[in-house]
């Protein structure tokens, strides 16, 4: 306090809470803007008393609530019904009363860490953390067992008599100014002082430390393990439930993967030619899709341009070209049922190439067949 | 300046208002003639709203014993001007015992568990018979009853004595029986709403739904509360210098308890909802499905999203009239709740006639009735109770 000369404020302490709201009342009546009142613990009335105006926080904890529920629920739908879309219990897609309570706690967690922050940030003017009052006896008065005020001087009003009377009205304790420390005038911020890097690093290693050991010991030993340990059939194992004693069980007899049709041609070719039509049409994205999975599937034996001129250089026998009448006269079911189903030496490739794929092969297949056996119609 | 610091000038009793007797002579006149006309035309339908009727009744005054037992407790201090209404609910009880016996001597009706050959004919009852059976019931809520009588009886007597004697001790020992009372009450409100609504159905299986009906017990019962206190208020009744302050606490614990009740209502439909068993879902298949749904979903808009988006802004919490409104609400959303638990026991889709009508009417102007009673007879405001000077002075 010696040490420098600016003014601050002028602070008194008193002993009871009725004191200090009439104190507060009158600093309030006589027109001061620029003051505060510090207490030990909350003095109900205190913002009726100071004349303080309803906080605005309650909006920014309004909006950040209203983003963060928005948010959260837009997010889940994306996760569980776009991009990873996956049958829980066999509920739809997007089950919305399962994700209400990831909602409603995003919801709560996003409003309080935002109003937080902005009380730090706004309010308390962030990353600004001295303050005149700082290490002053009053200070150390007003954080025990006393009421304090204080009355800035750069308040328009400020006026030192007039306080000095209003203070002494209300049985002030103490009353006395306080000035900018020499300490708060060339304070800087020093976030890269040493001294505070290490404690930073201290509280990293400690909290990582009873992270793991938390996760990863704790959460191992009795009782929290009890969950793991109930009688349960682990996959891949022997199980004695059953009579065969196997642990996995075969699917019912018929059931199907989801997504996946049953081909039930299966080694009747003609049936296959009778039956099956094309369900694509021969568009430009089709035949550029049966283009590319013709070159790396099938180009290797038949030839880029299904020739029969294989590039396996004898390891494998050479197919028939493809620009046979006969297979210019199958229904596409046949050459379909080849992919499919195989011919002979030819192996088949359901499992490499999907349904629609093996169709769009079919009909690049009938135009490379087209570019060789023109018709007059197709002359410009 | 403040009214705080100047002593307050206390309470002085007042005429009360014969408004309330009127308004509740006759709703109760109307109410008894449509319960009549409804035992006549249809027993059954009638059995199933008296039990809707008794089960209000007795959640109302046993959240006011709670409250009661909680003030004392957890020593609040802002309640203690407005002990009073509590304590009055509390002379609802031997309404509430009239209202259970038409319940009682027709079980077989509404129990499907009291029949014995029911029993004998379903493993899941013979099971459940150690518990669910007629003698083990009825001595369990006598019991029940009688402890919550007991408790209330000896609270609030003593509240009225120190009333004449302004001895503080009288507050130390309500402040012990207050304590004994809250894990009491937690164990026999859950046992309470297991037996008379839960076991209806008595293949149902939801672990939370004690606390479901502990929720909207005590929801009821402190809007019934919030709305003596704001219309006491308004016309004068109290003390002077009642303040949004006061206002403001109550419009905060019925926001709490509003949201209270949706998190319990939530967490019991989402868990039985996820897990889909056949023996919990169908309960709530059998309310959404025949024209239930609607009345599913009302509930959710009219006991929670309206009061509470009606609560959720600070100065609403203040306003008497806003305080006043989103109260009713919440009461007769309290009746369509018990509607929701106890109907669709009774019919497949819902019904909506004078039968539904006639035992809201005849409990709320049977609650009419008793307050303006007893507020007639005593003071409004427990004038000899301690805590009442800071309870006056109270500030947010
Ligand atoms: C490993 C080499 C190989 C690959 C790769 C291959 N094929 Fe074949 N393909 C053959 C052979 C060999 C034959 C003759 C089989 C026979 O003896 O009937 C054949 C026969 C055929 C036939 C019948 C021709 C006829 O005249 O009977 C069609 C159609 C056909 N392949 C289409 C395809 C398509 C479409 C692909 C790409 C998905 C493909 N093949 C990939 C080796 C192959």
């Amino acid at each position: 306090m010696s040490n420098s000369n600016v003014l601050y404020a002028l602070t008194a302490t008193f002993t009871s809470p009725d004191d200090i709201i009439r104190a507060a009342e009158n600093v309030r009546d006589a027109g001061f803007k620029k003051f505060d009142v510090h207490t030990p613990y909350p003095v109900h009335g205190m913002d009726d008393a100071m004349g303080i105006k309803e906080t605005k926080l309650g909006f920014v904890t309004l909006v950040a609530g209203i983003l963060g529920a928005i948010g959260m629920i837009l997010f889940i739908y994306w996760i569980s019904a776009i991009d990873y879309p996956q049958v829980i219990g066999g509920k739809p897609y997007w089950s919305w009363p399962a994700f209400i309570p990831i909602t409603y706690e995003i919801t709560v967690l996003l409003s309080v860490l935002v109003t937080v922050g902005a009380m730090i940030a706004v309010f308390f003017k962030f990353p600004n953390v001295s303050h005149p009052l700082h290490d002053t006896s009053f200070m150390k008065k007003v954080s025990s067992d006393k009421l304090g005020i204080s009355v800035q001087a750069v308040d328009a009003k400020y006026d030192e008599k007039l306080l000095r009377e209003i203070f002494k009205k209300n049985h002030a304790e103490s009353v006395e100014p306080v000035y900018y420390t020499e300490e708060f005038i060339s304070f800087k911020p020093r976030m890269f002082d040493p001294k505070f890097l290490l404690l930073l690093a201290g509280v990293a290693i400690v909290s990582s430390a009873c992270g793991y050991i938390s996760w990863n010991k704790l959460a191992f030993m009795v009782p929290y393990d009890w969950m793991m340990e109930q009688d349960r059939i682990n996959p891949q194992s022997v199980d004695t439930f059953y009579e065969d004693g196997f642990g996995m069980r075969m699917p019912v007899e018929g059931t199907v993967a989801r997504g996946f049709m049953p081909y039930p041609y299966k080694g009747k070719p003609d049936d296959a030619g009778k039956y099956l039509v094309n369900p694509l049409l021969p568009t430009k994205e089709t035949l550029e899709l049966g283009k590319k999975k013709f070159l790396t599937f099938c180009s290797p034996c038949h030839g880029n341009f299904g020739d029969g001129d294989s590039r396996l250089n004898g390891q494998f026998p050479n197919p028939p070209t493809l620009h046979s009448d006969k297979v210019r006269n199958w229904p596409d079911g046949n050459i379909y049922h080849v992919i499919t189903d195989g011919q002979n030496v030819m192996p088949s490739y359901q499992y490499q190439i999907s349904r629609e794929e093996r169709w769009a092969i079919v009909h690049y297949i009938r135009a490379l067949q087209r570019s060789q056996h023109a018709k007059e119609t197709d002359l410009p | 300046m403040s009214e705080s610091h100047t002593s307050t000038e206390l309470y002085t009793k007042q005429p009360f208002p014969s408004g309330y007797a009127k308004v509740g002579w006759g709703l109760t006149a109307v109410g008894l003639a449509l319960v009549v006309v409804s035992y006549i035309l249809n027993t059954e339908r009638a059995l199933f709203n008296n039990l809707i009727g008794f089960i209000f009744l007795a959640s109302i005054a046993a959240g006011a014993v709670f409250y009661l037992a909680l003030e004392y407790a957890v020593g609040a201090v802002w309640s203690t001007p407005f002990r009073r209404v509590t304590e009055f609910l509390g002379y609802l009880f031997p309404f509430v015992i009239i209202f259970s016996i038409p319940v009682l001597l027709n079980m077989h009706t509404l129990f499907h568990w009291s029949h014995s050959d029911a029993v004998a004919a379903d493993k899941l009852l013979q099971v459940k018979a150690p518990y669910l059976n007629t003698e083990f019931f009825y001595i369990r809520n006598a019991v029940i009853v009688a402890v919550w009588i007991i408790f209330f009886y000896a609270m609030s007597r003593n509240s009225l004595i120190q009333d004449l004697t302004k001895d503080q001790r009288i507050t130390k020992t309500n402040i012990k029986l207050g304590v004994a009372f809250i894990p009491i009450f937690a164990i026999s409100i859950s046992l309470f709403g297991i037996d008379w609504l839960m076991s209806l159905e008595p293949h149902w299986f939801s672990t939370i739904f004690g606390v479901y009906f502990f929720s909207g017990t005590v929801l009821g019962s402190l809007a019934v509360i919030t709305y003596f206190v704001v219309d006491f208020a308004e016309k004068g009744l109290f003390f002077k210098g009642i303040r949004k302050d006061h206002y403001y606490t109550f419009g905060a614990l019925l926001f709490g308890f509003i949201s209270f009740w949706a998190y319990i209502a939530f967490s019991q439909f989402m868990l039985i909802w996820y897990a889909n068993l056949p023996e919990e879902n169908f309960w709530f298949i059998e309310r959404w499905e025949n024209g239930w749904k609607i009345v599913s979903i009302a509930m959710t808009l009219v006991h929670f999203w309206i009061p509470y988006f009606m609560l959720v802004a600070r100065p609403s919490k203040m306003s008497p009239k806003n305080l006043k409104l989103s109260a009713v609400i919440i009461v007769l959303a309290h009746f369509l709740d018990l509607y929701w638990i106890v109907m669709p026991m009774y019919n497949s889709s819902p019904v909506f006639g004078f039968y539904e009508a006639a035992f809201p009417i005849l409990s709320i102007g049977i609650i009419l009735l008793v307050i303006s009673r007893r507020a007639r007879k005593y003071n409004l405001v427990p004038i000899g109770d301690p805590k009442l000077q800071r309870g006056i002075d109270f500030r947010l």
